[in-house]
């Protein structure tokens, strides 16, 4: 199988599996981290020395982590929590988020304007980078909070987001910037990057570790209401007792990306690099979602557009030979459905009908590249020849 | 050989799916998703592609989900409006076995490799050379032999009538594997094999109007809706309708009885000028339909002026003996289908598949009402 899909999901490293295992295997037992007892210690030491991990891995303090479920909680904690509180307080909330995130946060704002909150899309240019003009203009000191995700989870695309925290400071001190770094977290530094950021969402699945384990930082001076009720864990910003052994591997797994990342974006980007040039001689007419002239691209992230096929046929006789790439996004039934992403970047329907997104991961090895540069243009061509 | 089957989430799917597999086929699933919109019945929504998914685990088959909302508001939501605008009466169903299923879906098969597309319909296929197609879908030789498209062995499920504009060339490369059962037959072997869908109700009506919404707020909200005056044959006032748009030719219901105390229905709809004209049953009775040339399709010879055969106006309606006559009429673009006894009107829009006189579960062709 050649698995050319992490920016879905990564498979589960085999040193994750065993710290969790480990977890659970000890004699000790282990108890609920917010008894008192012997096993319940032992829990709480166990998730405490997690969060210092997910802590050192975004650079800030370990009382800014808050443990979730996942990527998707944490965007909805993120955008909802400081709009609720706005919201409370001054009886409005203005939520600003770019045309490009994921639905997490897309739909986190949907909601909030469907409750009657302001929300305020900023359009990207042909690349999905925010236009820092259309993000001055919109900005006001009514602006309650920005989202703008670190980097674009369909294209690899990295914002450049110091220089549009910048703007935000100045035309609005107030206002929260958060930032879901979820694909950027196998690569880039977070600790530098999204420094600025008041919020970052993070999940343990896209870095190698377990599905349902996510982080939010939250600085402290984020004023923000839980979604969640209940018995006030995570210092009153997420109830539900935690999941100790899925934040002990999202820690283990965010300490190998740490001690791996100088040698892996690099040796990631080379492959990703020789699939992309490959493909684009070997497949006639294909050719980049992004604009050539964009550079700062996640190391693993490949975009295509194939005319003259469509992807919803292209990922079936891919998959048939064992190719596992994505499409898109897809809805409830688990059909694709058009590309909000691709949309705002003024790709057209037409163009975005064959687009194909590739996502090497930390052990995509040289062979699956081989392959994929085997098996892709001949399915492609046999589409073509209609069968 | 390699088979797609199209996956709704209903029994007869299901089971379709089920006897292929038992026959040693290669077989893999796909569900359509159609309509975007709200539903509560048919083949479009989340319910009823989780159940077709989980019965393709159940069987150990690949299922894929094909989001082909935009082709089927084109091609069938689109056009079902635009009838009803213009007063007609379409059948939502066949254009989208016609342009969906058998023709997008059955395409996409092809480049896909497989040699058949299965559904779950109550009907029959058969052809000289039904035994060797199963070798391989590169065989076909229609040229010495021609596919039938026959009616399924249950009269009360047949479903011949919606799938009666197929041809030769996709009949060569469809197969209906519940067309042989009843349909109690096929709900005992779901239950048989613990498919989920065993008990699942048939689905009902329109896929994509929900029974809360109901087909007037649907096109309500898509085109202008007019109330209209209702008249009898001597054009006296006789009561009026809120959407003109809606009333279909041979319609009873909402239009009340006549001086004669007896039942009225719509002989006529005007929707330009906003009027609605009934009669007695004996009035709206009718000896021919005009079909459109151009809707004209043949599963294979075409019958020619003079030919005998059997019409069926309706999913279930009752089949009647006619005779087709060249309308004499208009530039040879209608095809009069006289009956051999009065009957009820067909609406315009409305299909009328043609039965083999001598052979009446065979389809001869069909066309649209003009």
């Amino acid at each position: 199988m050649t698995y050319l899909d992490h920016a879905a999901t990564t498979p589960l490293r085999p040193e994750v599996a065993a710290a969790m295992a480990q977890v659970h295997a000890d004699p000790a037992g282990l108890g609920n981290p917010t008894g008192s007892h012997p096993p319940a210690q032992r829990a709480r030491r166990l998730l405490e020395e997690a969060r210092d991990e997910v802590a050192a891995f975004l650079g800030r303090d370990p009382g800014d982590i808050v443990f979730t479920s996942g990527g998707t909680e944490s965007a909805n904690l993120a955008v909802l929590g400081p709009a609720e509180t706005a919201r409370q307080d001054r009886g409005e909330a203005v939520l600003l988020y770019s045309a490009v995130e994921h639905p997490a946060v897309r739909e986190s704002a949907r909601a909030a304007a469907k409750a009657g909150l302001d929300t305020r899309e900023l359009p990207v240019d042909a690349s999905g980078i925010v236009d820092p003009d259309a993000l001055a203009r919109t900005l006001s000191s009514r602006a309650t909070s920005v989202s703008i995700m670190t980097a674009n989870n369909e294209t690899g695309v990295v914002q450049p987001l110091r220089q549009l925290i910048e703007t935000i400071r100045q035309r609005a001190p107030n206002a929260y910037v958060f930032t879901d770094a979820v694909q950027a977290a196998p690569y880039l530094d977070l600790a530098d990057i999204t420094a600025g950021a008041d919020l970052v969402s993070l999940s343990a699945h896209k870095v190698g570790g377990p599905v349902g384990v996510g982080a939010l930082a939250i600085s402290s001076r984020v004023l923000l209401e839980p979604r969640q009720h209940g018995g006030g864990q995570e210092r009153e910003r997420r109830s539900g007792t935690q999941d100790v052994a899925g934040a002990v591997g999202f820690a283990t797994a965010l300490g190998l990306v740490m001690a791996e990342r100088a040698t892996a974006g690099p040796r990631v980007a080379a492959r990703r690099d020789r699939l992309r040039d490959g493909l684009l001689h070997a497949i006639d007419g294909a050719y980049r979602t992004v604009p050539a002239a964009t550079t700062d691209i996640l190391p693993g992230h490949l975009h295509l557009c194939v005319p003259g096929v469509e992807r919803e046929e292209l990922l079936v006789a891919l998959g048939e030979q064992d190719i596992c790439v994505s499409g898109g996004s897809s809805c409830a039934s688990g059909a694709l459905q058009p590309s909000h992403v691709l949309a705002a970047m003024g790709v057209t329907p037409e163009m975005a009908a064959g687009a194909l997104r590739f996502t090497l991961g930390y052990g995509t090895t040289d062979a699956d590249i081989d392959r994929a540069l085997q098996v892709v243009p001949a399915v492609v061509a046999a589409l073509r020849r209609g069968g | 050989m390699r088979v797609l089957v199209a996956m709704s989430g209903g029994v007869d799917s299901s089971v379709a799916a089920a006897l292929l597999v038992e026959q040693g086929h290669d077989v893999v699933g796909a569900t359509l998703k159609l309509w975007g919109g709200p539903s509560d019945s048919g083949c479009c929504s989340v319910a009823d592609v989780e159940d077709a998914r989980r019965v393709a685990q159940q069987l150990g088959i690949t299922h894929h989900v094909f989001n082909l909302t935009e082709e089927f508001d084109r091609n069938v939501v689109a056009p079902y409006v635009g009838e009803h605008a213009l007063g007609r009466t379409p059948n939502p169903c066949i254009e989208c076995n016609r342009t969906m299923k058998f023709d997008r879906l059955l395409h996409r098969a092809d480049r896909l490799g497989f040699h058949r597309l299965a559904t779950g319909h109550h009907a029959r296929v058969t052809g000289a050379d039904t035994a060797s197609a199963s070798d391989s879908g590169a065989d076909l030789a229609p040229a010495l032999s021609s596919w039938q498209l026959r009616r399924g062995a249950d009269p009360l499920k047949d479903q011949s009538y919606v799938l009666s504009m197929l041809g030769q060339d996709a009949l060569s490369r469809v197969v209906f594997p519940v067309g042989d059962m009843t349909k109690d037959e096929v709900r005992a072997h779901a239950h048989r094999l613990g498919l989920r869908t065993a008990g699942k109700p048939d689905s009902q009506d329109v896929c994509f109007i929900s029974s809360v919404e109901g087909r007037q707020a649907f096109l309500s909200q898509r085109v202008e809706l007019h109330p209209a005056e209702v008249v009898d044959g001597d054009g006296r006032p006789a009561g009026s309708v809120e959407a003109v748009e809606l009333v279909t030719v041979g319609q009873r219901r909402g239009m009340g009885h006549g001086s004669d105390g007896k039942r009225r229905y719509v002989t006529h709809v005007d929707v330009a000028a906003r009027r609605v004209t009934v009669g007695s049953a004996t009035e709206v009775l009718r000896t021919s339909v005009l079909l459109a040339g151009p809707s004209l399709t043949w599963v294979d010879q075409p019958l020619t002026a003079g030919a005998r055969a059997v019409a069926q106006v309706s999913a279930h309606g009752r089949p009647v003996p006619c005779t087709l006559v060249a309308a004499a009429s208009v530039e040879n673009d209608l095809i009069e289908v006289r009956f051999d006894e009065p009957q009820r009107p067909v609406a315009p829009g409305q299909t009328v598949a043609l039965y083999d006189m001598l052979d009446p579960d065979a389809v001869v062709g069909a066309g649209i009402a003009a």
